[in-house]
């Protein structure tokens, strides 16, 4: 997946606003042979009216909708999610699997005391029996991505 | 009947790459049915085992959802269309046993892992979870670093500041020679990278301070200290009794080596096996004292095993028990070490309850000695051209003199000194020098004690000289 360094922002900033609830989101972009991130639109987090929120997100199928019409208007797609996991790694836990759509992309961070800290992502393996991880090149601004390099995606450190 | 079915972005793989398609059917459930005909791959992401749909499938017909309908068994007619619509939902890990997965190409790597019952893909899986910090990328760090990555450990967090330089690589064996001048933050995460790319690094390009600790050791879930000074190793301690998290201690003196498990929960800390550090030049540093190469090898390995025991829940851990390790001798043995309850930082009544100022506890500001005279390599050089009389003397090892020396130095080693005073001439300019001005202090202040009036510190010692004056000097 290939993800512009302005959008990694505004999801880094999105989902430490929600700190210590879980915040998520749609990945629009287009699928040409790599997934081609172009931008993120920040979603209602629907488990917040039942409280559950600090552990769980859902985004319910009228802002899905919205959303992707909104997409094709601007010749995109919804191409994936994000969410954050406050205070925990961002690997996927048994209940995303079981939750989880084929062919998105899952892009997952973690918040930990407030601070955007590891991203990373993954996709649903065809069996639905797990995430297989995906690489991330964070493309920097003004310059367009190169090749994807496994790993490229860390954006962990707090000194870079 | 055809109806249009309008296939989300997620399923269109399993739907021939469509968007929309057409299908027949009287009900929902008849549209569907014959979707699902025509593409049985769907099938699971569409439907539970027992054939309702599944929970987070939303179909609407005409932007009506079913369940506000009559659910699959609503009619549908010609020109309707049909829309399937996911909810999106998940959540983070909630427990502790919920653990990532491992991908095909992980579980052929850690396949002599996965063979062992004792790890197994619950304890690997436990690996990858598992976020490790190393304090130090120098003699413990590499091989600790190394083995770490290798047995998959999901995240490593580096802590360095330095650059890498010729004398590392004797022992540093995460540095290549192609990385000398560069950072060891780089380099070791260029290795590291290579070595398993499944693993994640994470580095922090600082010095480990009371400022920061607290925040970078916070992030992780243990430490493995691989620090070469003793203010640091009660900042990693008291940081990781404060956090709770287990400290995976080791440490390297010339031909021994020592390694423990500190800052577990019922387990003893560092301070309560040393209260205080040593009064400053006590004990020498590697650079002063020089360190036996494969040493940092054995005890930075053990330091990799115990975290990754620790991680797997397996085993007997170093815990309340200190290795020490003799390479001369070849031989280990251990100390039982009980937790101390008067420990000022881990006892039942700790005076101390937060981060302080680590370098002033080990004494290592500015004292009366610090601020003693001082002569550069520059000012020597000339003195030494003007000044006959002035006595070079050189406190180092004889072994060190065999490599180089200053000419017209007089070696005394610094343990020989007391009882050498009297070689000595009270009245004479007297200049101590060592290796970079450590130890020559020590011997200025002996000799200050003994009622000598005149006498300068090196500053920088030979290996100054060797960097400023004489370039045809080795520097070691």
């Amino acid at each position: 997946m290939i993800l512009p360094a302005s959008v990694l922002d505004a999801i880094r900033r999105r989902l430490e606003a929600a700190y210590p609830d879980e915040a998520c989101g749609l990945l629009l972009g287009v699928v040409d042979g790599e997934v081609r991130v172009v931008d993120q639109l920040g979603v209602a987090n629907r488990r917040a009216a039942d409280g559950a929120a600090a552990r769980r997100y859902l985004i319910g199928p009228a802002d899905v909708r919205d959303a992707t019409r909104a997409a094709a208007a601007r010749g995109l797609d919804v191409v994936g999610v994000y969410h954050s996991h406050p205070d925990v790694p961002p690997h996927p836990s048994p209940y995303d699997r079981e939750l989880a759509w084929p062919s998105f992309e899952y892009l997952i961070v973690s918040v930990r005391v407030g601070r955007a800290d590891e991203v990373r992502a993954w996709r649903l393996r065809d069996d639905r029996t797990g995430f297989d991880e995906r690489p991330v090149m964070i493309a920097p601004p003004g310059r367009p991505a190169a090749r994807s390099r496994r790993g490229s995606g860390r954006t962990g450190s707090p000194t870079g | 009947m055809t109806v249009t079915i309008h296939i989300p972005t997620p399923l269109r793989p399993y739907a021939g790459g469509r968007d929309t398609l057409a299908s027949e059917g009287r009900t929902v459930r008849d549209v569907l049915d014959h979707l699902l005909g025509e593409h049985a791959q769907l099938r699971p992401h569409l439907r539970q085992d027992d054939g309702r749909l599944r929970s987070f499938v939303n179909v609407f017909v005409n932007d009506r959802d079913i369940r506000d309908l009559d659910d699959e068994a609503t009619p549908v007619g010609p020109g309707d269309e049909i829309s399937i619509i996911p909810s999106i939902a998940g959540g983070a890990t909630t427990t502790a046993t919920e653990l990532p997965e491992l991908s095909h190409e992980e579980i052929l790597r850690y396949s002599r892992h996965l063979l062992l019952p004792e790890v197994g893909p619950q304890g690997q899986r436990r690996l990858k979870a598992a976020r490790v910090l190393l304090v130090g990328a120098g003699g413990l760090g590499s091989p600790a670093s190394l083995y770490l990555a290798a047995a998959g450990v999901g995240t490593l967090g580096l802590v360095d500041f330095d650059v890498v330089e010729e004398t590392n690589l004797q022992r540093q064996i995460v540095h290549g020679t192609a990385a000398v001048g560069r950072s060891k933050l780089e380099s070791a995460e260029a290795r590291l990278r290579d070595l398993n790319p499944y693993t994640h690094i994470e580095t922090f390009g600082t010095r480990l301070t009371s400022a920061n600790a607290l925040e970078i050791l916070g992030g992780f879930d243990l430490v493995v200290d691989g620090t070469d000074n003793f203010p640091t190793r009660y900042l990693v301690n008291d940081a990781c009794v404060f956090l709770g998290k287990p400290n995976v201690y080791g440490s390297i003196f010339r031909f021994e080596g020592q390694a423990s498990v500190f800052a577990t929960p019922a387990g003893p800390c560092y301070r309560c096996l040393f209260r205080e550090p040593p009064p400053p030049g006590l004990v020498p540093s590697c650079a002063e004292g020089g360190v036996f190469g494969v040493l940092p090898g054995i005890i930075g390995s053990v330091q990799a095993l115990e975290a990754i025991k620790l991680i797997l829940g397996r085993g007997d851990t170093l815990v309340g028990r200190l290795l020490l390790f003799d390479a001369l001798k070849l031989r280990f043995r251990e100390l039982k070490l009980r937790k101390d309850p008067q420990c000022s930082v881990c006892g039942a009544h700790p005076t101390v309850t937060q981060l302080i100022d680590y370098e002033a506890f080990c004494g290592l500001v500015a004292s009366p000695a610090r601020a003693a005279p001082e002569i550069t390599v520059q000012e020597l050089a000339q003195e030494l051209r003007e000044n006959p009389k002035l006595v070079l003397v050189d406190v180092r090892e004889p072994h060190e003199w065999e490599i180089c020396h200053i000419e017209g130095a007089r070696l005394v080693p610094l343990g020989a000194l007391p009882a050498r005073l009297s070689e000595l001439d009270g009245h004479q300019e007297i200049v101590t020098q060592c290796h970079s001005g450590q130890r020559s202090l020590r011997a200025l202040e002996i000799l200050r004690a003994a009622g000598f009036p005149h006498v300068r510190n090196l500053r920088g010692g030979i290996a100054a000289w060797a960097a400023e004056i004489d370039p045809t000097m080795p520097s070691y």
